[in-house]
């Protein structure tokens, strides 16, 4: 059994460009608003969220500035706030919006754009694999 | 006694549910992907398995963050389509296999994998997915199912060394079972995907098409590749792949390939499918 160094493993994650591995830090900083977001898997609390946004949040211990991002859909940010796209993709079904076009909104293109570009074959890997080697 | 017969990877993209439940399997768009499964279900037909065992991840339906189970096995008899937003898939519920999956799952423990078992749950587009690409529209699901889920959503998911020793405790586990039953194992998840951030949309079908050849090999490679290959050459999302080495493991060093198609899109993802068999 070879040992893997927990420090060095985690190290890595960091010099991938425009990526947040969803690891331990995260899920525990993101834990209230990844539930928040599960709870939305009920119809009767989709109702509850789509009738008073802001009141339905409330009742969750979740920072006032993940509150100001998941009411502006801001992705980017909730992924900074410990998100995890999983979770996350309950707020675009009960917004009724396709999962890749939520994706595209995280990009820095439009969703035709984005769209344009996986009917093209999708993102190449080159000069996106690590920032430290810029490979 | 009961045997692992056969192997299969493939994607399981929520789009291809839609796709399938909606009759657009044959559009211009979903044309392409599904006719690489045409080959599969004629064959499945012949084949006839009992059980499956279906190895693939449950994406916030099921389990929340307040379980995360690294493998867990579905013991129960029977698990109903999950509501992920829309209202459950219209598909048959997922009939189980609890004797082979008891079985199974002791055996595995005492082989020193701490198994967590499930008795009750709903299974997602993880499960279902590839259920409709391999077997078409049906009335009831005609094989068995044996639910293995793995975390693949919080790190670190299990090391592809790890996964590939599970499959290789599967095949044990299975052969030791006194009933005559025909079992294959099924890997889901991938190919190359990122669905987050700033880089999402990345698709690498060099090096998917290389994990596909590394699969047919008559070695074990492809275990030893690091989780942070995954991430950087197939995206955040395409770590799901690791799951297709429990499938390969199951079935010895030497196989032989039997179909394979690799497509791009579909939504955000490479689609990959590969059927292959113990030699």
């Amino acid at each position: 059994m070879t040992h893997t160094d927990i420090h060095a493993y985690l190290a890595e994650f960091e010099d991938i460009p425009g990526t947040r591995v969803f690891t331990a830090k995260r899920a525990r900083q993101g834990y209230h608003l990844n539930q928040f977001a599960m709870s939305l898997m009920k119809p009767e609390n989709r109702e509850r969220f789509k009738a008073d946004e802001r009141a339905y949040l409330d009742e969750w211990a979740i920072s006032e500035e993940a509150k100001l991002a998941v009411l502006a859909r801001d992705y980017n940010a909730l992924l900074d706030m410990g998100g995890n796209i999983y979770f996350l993709s309950k707020l675009f079904s009960t917004d009724g919006i396709a999962f890749a076009e939520a994706v595209s909104t995280m990009t820095n293109m439009s969703w035709p754009e984005y769209r344009q570009m996986m009917l093209d074959g999708g993102r190449s890997p080159e000069g996106v694999r690590s920032i430290r080697e810029g490979r | 006694m009961a045997r692992i017969t056969a192997g299969v990877g493939s994607s399981h993209v929520p789009l291809l549910g839609v796709a399938h439940d909606q009759g657009k399997e044959r559009d211009d768009y979903f044309g392409p992907i599904f006719a690489g499964y045409d080959w599969t279900r004629e064959w499945e037909k012949q084949e006839k398995p009992d059980v499956v065992i279906l190895v693939y991840n449950d994406h916030a339906s099921a389990f929340d963050m307040k379980f995360i189970p690294t493998f867990a096995i579905g013991c129960g008899e029977r698990y109903a389509p999950a509501d992920e937003g829309w209202g459950p898939r219209k598909v048959p519920d997922v009939i189980g296999h609890p004797d082979l999956a008891w079985h199974i799952a002791q055996s595995l423990i005492l082989d020193e994998f701490d198994m967590t078992i499930i008795n009750e749950m709903d299974v997602d587009h993880g499960l279902t997915v590839p259920l409709s690409m391999m077997f078409g529209k049906c009335e009831a699901w005609p094989t068995t199912v044996i639910p293995l889920a793995v975390n693949v959503v919080t790190y670190p998911p299990p090391s592809g060394k790890r996964c590939w020793a599970l499959g290789e405790a599967i095949a044990r586990a299975v052969e030791s079972f006194p009933q005559d039953l025909n079992v294959q194992i099924w890997g889901t998840g991938g190919m190359s995907h990122q669905l987050q951030g700033a880089r999402a949309g990345l698709i690498n079908p060099e090096w998917d098409n290389r994990f596909l050849d590394l699969l047919e090999a008559n070695d074990d490679a492809v275990r030893h590749i690091p989780h942070i290959e995954y991430l950087r050459e197939t995206g955040s999302e395409g770590i799901e792949m690791v799951m297709w080495l429990i499938m390969r493991g199951a079935l010895g060093q030497r196989v032989k390939t039997l179909h394979r198609h690799y497509h791009v899109p579909c939504s955000n993802t490479a689609i990959g499918h590969i059927v292959l068999v113990p030699s």
